[in-house]
This record gives structure tokens, C-alpha cells and sequence, in this order.
């Protein structure tokens, strides 16, 4: 990084152990195969937009230890952003989720600062008034189209050549775009930053004894991940042509904590497992009205009190290898 | 010539011309009602609303002729993306043909894109927004029971008539609130009124004592209401206990319903004034559906909006049965257009070309506790406005199908 | 007349509306006590607390239409009630959890707190149920502060409040069994060698936060709709009246309660659209210059 901070430890994390290849490959190959046996498309791609969201989440969470109460305003802002570039300024599909991306990047970034220098719960509580100040102008400016949200969002033509109306086309763009940003994820973590990332977490005062500028470490990883949940939320504007103030709402940061959580914190693989879970169970008990509230309070205490290592997490404990 | 031949002849090539789509899909109707079934509009649409529908399908009496109806329901828990979502998957995958009720304009708007996309139904009872048959107007949706430009107009010309001619709003921020508060401004301003001022608030809000006293500091003699749901019951309830009603200042309701006026008492509620389209006590018909409905609704009479599903899903079915295909869902709307309806509920109507029906509209004051009679007895008439002047004419739309 | 963002108003309007700031704020310093006592003593996040002031209200609804028990019996029945079921969520939950992460404890406590708003929507409707203003203080009639007449049921509110809070502070500051309670905040291990039930004193401490929620819910019956959503609106708010106080100081929440309650009113005068967001942006400035809160000891 700088001149004059140790250097970074011994990359012994470049080769990918065996169990988490073949993990990858159950991915890719689950992501090829859902839409051949029948699974609808439109439930993948809100599922792996949320296992996006959730990975990002995770990343902050589970590896830097911080908790954001905030998230939903950068899942939100870009999709707003992306579906204007979209539908207002015309641009193609990759340029509008590049430029929603980037709004959610650089929002990061001004979250960060401000909220790194407190900690813990304090650290909660800033990210959560700043995403209420995002609802808030969300709700009063008038692009965002205020509760009806901005509708009829054209998907566009991929590059200018591909037509992603069909939903099948979408999907597997939408796939591709998960699978590579899933795979940065874990190169990140793997990564020599990742494991300074986890030395902070574990004791960041021994961490700065060592010469790290534990505040840039975590700053950076904000961003990274307030960009990542951008690029979801920016995708997932275009998948449901719809970009609304549900996806800023301080409810939608409590999802992302439910799905890592029900998933399993600090693994890898957990957060989309807890994203399909969840968004399943929406949509089944959809019918139910009410209960889906009593429902997923009744997740949220199972989770704490039984199962805190979520579902990935007692895999990974049964295979005793890191997932 | 003899109706019995002509008759035939015309459905002979009636069924000639839908050619391809001259059968049911899925070899049933599926009706979809989509309601809030677990915040604020739980009560006047919800579970209530999915009974409407079963309730219309048992009168028509279509499943002994022949036809099979099924039925899905979902809570869009007000949010568009969830709605528009529950929309998608239930015409792409579950095979619904037509969607019902959608309280709540934002989602209401998001379903009228997607049923228009996969060319279905679309029959809105539960949400306002006039945008429905105006910019966004579309072959597949009908705007049934009400709209923001009914209750304004209803309810602000009868009040400026009566000598409400100063007027202050208490708006909800969002766009439902401030459209409410343009039409009625509109409506009061025309009519010779004067607007004396106005505040937004939140969208559920719970304490409304600073801004009623801001209403009350500018000595309008009516303070119109231009929220709805908890807001609304949050507002009247607190002006009651600020003792504004009765001072030389009056409540205006922008909408009100029945469940609304239930939750809050008659003490707090009485003298309100606004404008609905069905009242369960208003004929024996109406009465003679609200016992049944009651009975199988935990007691719960039917507001506007229940009456609405199932006049709405009565007229569908009529329109199917004689098309004898439910595919082509502009085809239905258009059948749907040509006939004119007549139900218990709203009596004899009609549907416009850009997809508003048209039935009388009736303005209502809450009964004082010593008026009322019997339970849910709340209402008593004091106006009606008949059909042609209810609704926002044609040409001011903005419809391009009204040409 | 004063003149700001394009809304006026005159000097005895804005007195009016400080009052009325005034009785808001009686409302989040008393939920917001109930908070602090907990966060305070227990160092839990308790995100059921706006679920407990809705059970509070409801339980008041319950025991005069079910049983025809009246609104001064509720103040003191309803609190006991609510607290006994928050004493069973502390046995059963949240006692596992001290030893874990501070998140562990968040998170449970939303997690009741959705169940129980799930579990009164689906019984009592979301419309909200009426309760009436007690005959004893509505027959006091308007009291006449000089710039307004203010309903008597809302000079109560600020009264009650204010004696609660003050009641609550003397307890915990003043007394031995306060100082007991801060001491086993400290250093549990050692308190308990001296002999003292400290589990038992954190249940109770747990209880008692969660019947001050109560308590409020009774408080505001009469005057919000008794409704199940009655208490997610108002938690996130008073969250932001305890950190900005300072999340373990029981006078810090009282003075940020009406203090907030003052500017949330004049901002509803000044630029109505942003009441509710303007805690948030006082919340956000107050955590980046002081983050232990206007009155908070830094840990």
C-alpha cells in the first residue's frame, strides 16, 4: 500500500482448495441448468440480484466485522440511477448498470469517511441516518417518481446487438454478471487484502500495532461493497423494469442482514444460499398476508438462538473446511 | 327479424372472427386478486376483496355452465416491485387470466404495464389514481368503483355549494396525496372557492396536532383531508380532541371508507363528509349482499372497494361466457366495453372507451351515535351525483384510446 | 411574523406549536427512558420496544372492551402485563445471548418484534381500534396556556411523563437499588460475589425497560389509533432520541426526548416535508462530532 507499511503477508491463498472448486462448479452448473428444468427466470434473477446484495453485504460484515444498517441506500440509488439511464437518457443496458454502479461506488465512499472513524453500534447508527437522508431525498426529488417509483424501464439491447426482453436472454446475462462479480468477491477475500481485513477484525488494535492503517482497510472494503450491492441493485432495476422506494427503505438493509444471517455469516457461499431462501419464501407465502411478517421474525429468532451459523455455515462445519 | 336467429348468427361469427383464440386457456378462468393483506388497506380490500370474488363467481353461476374457475391471491404488501413481480409470475407461470382490486396506486400502475405487455386483464377496484384512464390508459385495464377526480369533484363541489368556500389541505407527501389536493384545488377554485393555504406531511404520520393547528390558525372554514388510511384516522381523531370541528371549521374527507369510519367510532367521526360510489345500506340489493358478505367476512361489511371486485369479476364473466375464450385479454375488454352492466351493487353502468365505468356517485355524512340504529349503520345520503357528471369527461384525459 | 422557507407565522402561533413540540417530546423521552434503561444496564439493543408499546396500547384496549376495566387501572395493569411478557422473553432468549456479539441480541429482538406485530395484524385488522379520552380529564376541559388552549388530555400526557422520567432517574441515580443496578452493569462477577441475584436483577431491569414502553403505549391510547403498526412508526425515531442522547444515559434520553420533540414540531411549521427525517440528520451530526451522544460517557 504505502511507503513504510510492512509488507503484505505470504500469498498462500492463490490456489483454490479442491471442496471450494468444486463448489464453483456446483454453481455454474446450477446456474446453467435452473432455467432448462423449468425453474421460472424471473424468480432466478430477483434471487441471484439478492445473493449479489447479500454477497456484498457479507463482505463487510462477515469479513471486515462491521455492521451497516445502511445498505438499501446503495442498493437502491443505483437502481434509481441505472433505471433513469435507462429509460430517460437512453443508455444501453451495461451502460446504465455502470452508471448506477458507479452512483452506489461513490456514495460508498462518502458513507465511509464520514462513518469509519465510530465504531460498532455507533458505526450502525450513521450508516442507518445517512440511508434515511437517501430515502428522503429518494422521496421528495422529483426523478424518482416518489411511491409510483420510475416504471417502464426499458431492458434495451445489450451492447447495442442483444435483445433482453426475453427473459431468458436477461437471465443469462444476469447470471454471467453474478457468477463474475460472485468470483471477485472471493478473490477479494482470498486475497492478501482479505486476510489484513480479517486480522482487523479480529483485533484491531494488534492489527494496528503492526503498522496497518486499519481505517483505509476498512474504507476501502465499504466501497467495495456499497459498489457491489450497487451493481445489484442497478441489474435488478432493469430485470423488473421497476425502481422504487421499497428498495430504499431501511427495511430492505434489515434483509440483507436476514439473508447473510439465515445463510451463514463469514462464509463465502452462505449469503446466496440465505438470498434463495429468503426470496422463496416471499414468494410462497405471499398468499399468506400476514404471516409473512410473523414468518420471518420466527427466521430471525431460529437463526439467533438455534442455527447462528446459518446454513452454509453448518455445512462447513460437518465438512470441517471453510466455505 | 327474430332475436333467437340473430343472436346466433352473431355468435357464430363472433366465434369465427376470434379464430384462434376462440377458447379458454388452460381450459379455466383464473382470477387473480392481488390486495394488501397485511398494512393499512388489510381492511377495506384484503381478505374481504377474495371473497368478493368467490362471492361473483357462486351468483353468476358460471361454474354450472360448463366453465371452471380457479382462484389465486397474493398481498402485494404495497410495494410496486412485489406486485409487479406477483403479476409477472402469475400470468407468465400460474396462468391467470385476469387480476383484481390492487389497492394502492404505484402497484396499480406497475400491474397495468405487465398486463398490458402479456395482453391479460386488468380490472382495478381498490386504487385511485386517475392516471389509470388517463396518460397511462390502457386496452387491458378498466378502472372500476372510483378515482381521485371522483372524490375531488364530488366532494368539493358539494361542499363549495354549501358554503365551504375557504379551504385549507392537510396533504400526504406523496404523489396519490398531492394529486388529490390538485383536483380538489382545482374543483374548489372553480367553483369560486379559495385555497388559504396548505401542509404536506409524512406518509404515516402519527401525531397531526402541529399541522391541525396551522389548518386552524388560517380560519378556513373547511379543512380538506388529502390523506388516506391511518393518516386519515390519525387526522380526524386528533382535530376531535383539538375540539376544531364545530368552531366555524369543518372536515373534509378526501377518501374515506367504511372500515375507516368503523375504526374510528361514530363519536369522532361524525359529520364527516365525502364522496363513495357504494354504501351496503343503501337498497335492499345492496343490503341483501352485505348480509351475506358480512356473515362469511367476520362480520365486516363491505366497503366500496369489496363491492367493486365483485361487480367487476360479475361483468368479466358475462363478457367471457359470451366470447367463450378468455386469451385475448383486449378482446374481453373490448367485450366488456360493448355490454352495458347491471349488478346489484352499482345498478345499471357502463365502461368508456378509455377504460373508466361509469356509475352515479353518492356524497355521505357519518351519522351522529344517537342516529344510528343498528351495527355499521353510519351513513345517511346527501347528495347524488348522477353518472355523466361522476366522472372526469372523456376529452380531458388524455387517453390516447379516447378518439 | 416570522418568516422562514416561505411559511410564516406569527409569535403565538409558534409558541403554540413549541408547546405542542413539547407534548411529542413527553412521548419520545418516555419510550425512549424505557430504551436507555435497557441499552443502559444491559447493554441489549431492544428492537421490540416499539412492538411493547403497541402491546401496551392494545392491552389497555383489551381490558376496557373485554373487561370493561378503565384507563387509570390500565396505566398500572397494562405495564405489569406487558413487562411480564418481556421478563419471559429475557428468560427464555436473550439470556443466552450475553455472552455473544451485541448483534446477536439486535437481531432477536427484531425478530419478536416482527412475530408480535404479525401476530396483532393478523387478529385485530390493521385499521386501528378507537379508545376514548378518560371522562375525568376530558371534563377538565381546554386549559388556557395565554397563546392556546391546549386539550387536557395532553397537558396530562406531558405531567405523567415528566413525573415518570424524573421518578425513573431517581431511582437508578439516587438509590441503592439503582446503584446495585450499575454496579452489576459494571462488573456482574463481582456483584454477584457480594451476594446479590444479579440474573435477577437483569430480568427485572429488562421487565421494567419494557413496561416504561408499555406505559407509553397506554399513554398514547386515547389520543393515536390503536393500531399494530402503531409502533414500528414511532422506534425507529425514538432509536435516534437515545443515541443522539447518548445510549446510556437515563437523563440524556429525557432531555434529547423533549428536546427533539421541540424541533421535530418547528420543523413541521418550517418545512413540514421533513419531520421526519430531520432526528436523522441531528442524529448523523451528533454521532460525527460526539459519538457517545450529546450526554453519553465514552466506553
Amino acid at each position: 500500500m504505502a511507503v513504510g507499511e510492512p509488507p503484505l503477508p505470504p500469498t498462500d491463498v492463490t490456489r483454490m482448495p479442491p471442496h471450494q472448486r468444486v463448489a464453483f462448479g456446483l454453481l455454474a452448473a446450477a446456474l446453467v441448468a435452473a432455467p432448462v428444468i423449468g425453474i421460472y427466470p424471473v424468480f432466478l434473477m430477483k434471487a441471484l440480484c439478492f445473493a449479489l446484495y447479500a454477497s456484498a453485504y457479507n463482505l463487510l460484515l462477515g469479513y471486515a466485522g462491521l455492521v451497516s444498517f445502511g445498505h438499501a441506500a446503495f442498493l437502491g440509488s443505483a437502481g434509481y440511477v441505472s433505471a433513469h439511464a435507462a429509460k430517460v437518457w437512453g443508455f444501453t443496458p451495461e451502460l446504465a448498470i455502470l452508471a448506477g454502479t458507479a452512483t452506489s461506488t461513490l456514495l460508498g465512499l462518502a458513507f465511509g469517511a464520514l462513518a469509519i472513524r465510530r465504531q460498532g453500534i455507533y458505526f450502525a447508527m450513521i450508516t442507518l441516518a445517512l440511508s434515511q437522508m437517501i430515502f428522503f431525498f429518494c422521496l421528495q426529488a422529483p426523478f424518482t417518481g416518489g411511491e409510483d417509483g420510475i416504471q417502464g424501464v426499458p431492458r434495451g439491447k445489450l451492447l447495442g446487438l442483444v435483445d433482453l426482453r426475453d427473459d431468458r436472454v436477461m437471465y443469462a446475462f444476469v447470471a454471467t454478471v453474478f457468477f463474475g462479480a460472485f468470483y471477485m468477491i472471493y478473490r477479494i477475500v482470498h486475497s492478501p487484502f482479505g486476510q489484513v481485513l480479517k486480522a482487523i477484525r479480529e483485533n484491531e488494535p494488534r492489527a494496528v500495532s503492526l503498522g496497518y492503517r486499519a481505517d483505509h482497510y476498512k474504507l476501502i472494503a465499504f466501497v467495495l461493497s456499497a459498489g457491489i450491492s450497487g451493481l445489484a441493485g442497478a441489474m435488478k432495476a432493469l430485470v423488473f423494469q421497476l425502481a422504487s422506494l421499497t428498495d430504499v427503505h431501511w427495511s430492505m438493509s434489515g434483509e440483507a442482514v436476514l439473508m447473510t444471517l439465515v445463510g451463514g455469516l463469514g462464509t463465502i457461499f452462505g449469503p446466496m444460499f440465505g438470498a434463495f431462501v429468503i426470496v422463496s419464501m416471499q414468494n410462497y407465502l405471499a398468499q399468506l398476508g400476514a404471516w409473512v411478517t410473523v414468518v420471518q421474525g420466527v427466521i430471525f429468532v431460529v437463526c439467533v438462538m438455534a442455527f447462528r451459523r446459518g446454513i452454509v455455515g453448518e455445512i462447513a462445519r460437518r465438512l470441517r473446511r471453510p466455505l | 327479424m327474430r332475436i333467437a336467429p340473430a343472436l346466433a348468427l352473431a355468435a357464430a361469427l363472433g366465434v369465427t372472427a376470434g379464430g384462434a383464440q376462440a377458447q379458454i386457456t388452460n381450459n379455466e378462468i383464473k382470477i387473480g386478486i392481488l390486495s394488501d393483506m397485511s398494512s393499512l388497506y388489510t381492511d377495506l380490500a384484503g381478505a374481504g376483496s377474495v371473497l368478493a370474488a368467490r362471492m361473483a363467481v357462486e351468483d353468476s353461476g358460471i361454474a354450472g355452465r360448463g366453465f371452471k374457475v380457479d382462484f389465486v391471491s397474493a398481498d402485494h404488501q404495497n410495494k410496486a416491485d412485489v406486485g409487479s413481480n406477483i403479476a409477472r409470475q402469475w400470468y407468465d407461470r400460474d396462468g391467470v387470466d385476469l387480476i383484481v382490486d390492487v389497492p394502492n396506486s404505484a402497484v396499480a400502475l406497475a400491474v397495468n404495464t405487465v398486463t398490458r405487455e402479456k395482453n391479460k386483464v386488468f380490472l382495478v377496484s381498490g386504487a385511485a389514481t386517475s392516471a389509470l384512464t388517463g396518460a397511462q390508459c390502457s386496452p387491458n385495464t378498466i378502472h372500476w368503483t372510483y378515482d381521485t377526480w371522483v372524490l375531488a369533484n364530488g366532494t368539493g363541489n358539494a361542499i363549495v355549494k354549501t358554503g365551504g368556500d375557504s379551504w385549507f389541505f392537510l396533504t400526504a407527501d406523496y404523489a396519490f396525496g398531492h394529486q388529490l389536493e390538485a383536483d380538489t384545488e382545482a374543483v374548489v377554485v372553480k367553483q369560486g372557492g379559495k385555497m388559504l393555504g396548505k401542509v404536506r406531511h409524512p406518509l404515516n404520520t402519527q401525531d397531526f396536532s402541529s399541522f391541525l393547528l396551522q389548518a386552524q390558525a388560517s380560519k378556513a372554514k373547511i379543512i380538506g383531508l388529502a390523506n388516506a388510511g391511518g393518516d386519515t384516522v390519525n387526522s380526524v381523531k386528533q382535530a376531535a380532541e383539538f375540539g376544531i370541528v364545530g368552531k366555524g371549521q369543518n372536515l373534509a374527507g378526501l377518501l374515506i371508507f367504511l372500515t375507516d369510519v368503523h375504526g374510528l367510532g361514530l363519536p369522532t367521526a361524525q359529520g364527516l363528509i365525502f364522496t363513495e360510489t357504494f354504501y351496503w345500506d343503501a337498497n335492499d340489493q345492496s343490503r341483501a349482499f352485505a348480509k351475506r358478505f358480512s356473515e362469511r367476512n367476520k362480520g365486516i361489511h363491505p366497503t366500496m372497494v369489496h363491492a367493486g371486485v365483485y361487480s367487476s369479476v360479475i361483468h368479466y364473466l358475462k363478457a367471457v361466457e359470451a366470447l367463450k375464450a378468455d386469451g385475448d385479454g383486449a378482446a374481453v375488454v373490448r367485450q366488456m366495453k360493448a355490454t352495458p352492466t347491471d349488478d346489484p351493487l352499482f345498478g345499471k353502468g357502463s365502461v368508456r372507451a378509455d377504460g373508466r365505468k361509469i356509475h352515479p356517485a353518492y356524497l355521505y355524512e357519518v351519522k351522529k351515535p344517537s342516529e344510528s340504529t343498528k351495527p355499521w349503520d353510519y351513513y345517511k345520503l346527501r347528495a347524488t351525483i348522477p353518472a355523466e357528471e361522476a366522472f372526469r369527461p372523456l376529452k380531458d384525459g388524455g387517453c390516447a384510446l379516447a378518439n | 411574523m416570522i418568516e422562514i422557507f416561505g411559511h410564516s407565522i406569527s409569535p403565538i402561533q409558534l409558541y403554540g406549536q413549541i408547546a405542542l413540540g413539547l407534548v411529542n417530546g413527553a412521548f419520545y423521552a418516555l419510550l425512549s427512558l424505557g430504551l436507555a434503561v435497557i441499552f443502559g444496564m444491559l447493554n441489549i439493543v431492544n428492537f421490540t420496544h416499539g412492538a411493547q408499546y403497541m402491546m401496551g396500547a392494545f392491552v389497555a384496549w383489551l381490558l376496557l372492551n373485554k373487561l370493561g376495566i378503565g384507563y387509570w387501572w390500565a396505566l398500572v395493569l397494562a405495564p405489569v402485563i406487558v413487562g411480564a411478557t418481556g421478563v419471559a422473553i429475557e428468560r427464555l432468549f436473550l439470556k443466552h445471548l450475553y455472552k455473544l456479539d451485541h448483534l446477536y441480541g439486535l437481531l432477536l429482538t427484531f425478530g419478536v418484534g416482527l412475530i408480535i406485530e404479525g401476530l396483532f395484524r393478523n387478529e385485530f385488522g390493521a385499521s386501528g381500534l378507537p379508545y376514548r379520552i378518560p371522562a375525568e380529564i376530558q371534563a377538565f376541559g381546554p386549559v388556557d396556556l395565554g397563546f392556546m388552549r391546549l386539550p387536557p388530555y395532553r397537558v396530562w400526557v406531558v405531567v405523567f411523563s415528566v413525573a415518570v422520567c424524573l421518578a425513573t432517574w431517581f431511582i437508578i441515580e439516587r438509590t441503592r437499588l439503582g446503584a446495585y443496578l450499575r454496579a452489576a452493569t459494571e462488573n456482574p462477577t463481582l456483584v454477584q460475589a457480594f451476594g446479590i441475584n444479579v440474573p435477577r436483577m437483569i430480568t427485572l431491569t429488562y421487565g421494567f425497560g419494557v413496561g416504561l414502553a408499555a406505559l407509553g403505549g397506554v399513554l398514547a391510547a386515547p389520543i393515536y389509533q390503536v393500531s399494530p403498526q402503531m409502533g414500528s412508526s414511532i422506534i425507529i425515531v425514538v432509536f435516534a432520541v437515545v443515541v443522539i442522547g447518548g445510549m446510556g444515559s437515563i437523563l440524556g434520553s429525557i432531555l434529547t426526548g423533549f428536546a427533539l420533540g421541540v424541533i421535530e414540531g418547528l420543523t413541521k411549521v418550517f418545512y413540514p416535508e421533513a419531520s421526519n427525517t430531520v432526528i436523522f440528520v441531528i442524529m448523523a451530526i451528533v454521532l460525527l462530532i460526539k459519538p457517545a451522544g450529546l450526554f453519553g460517557r465514552t466506553t
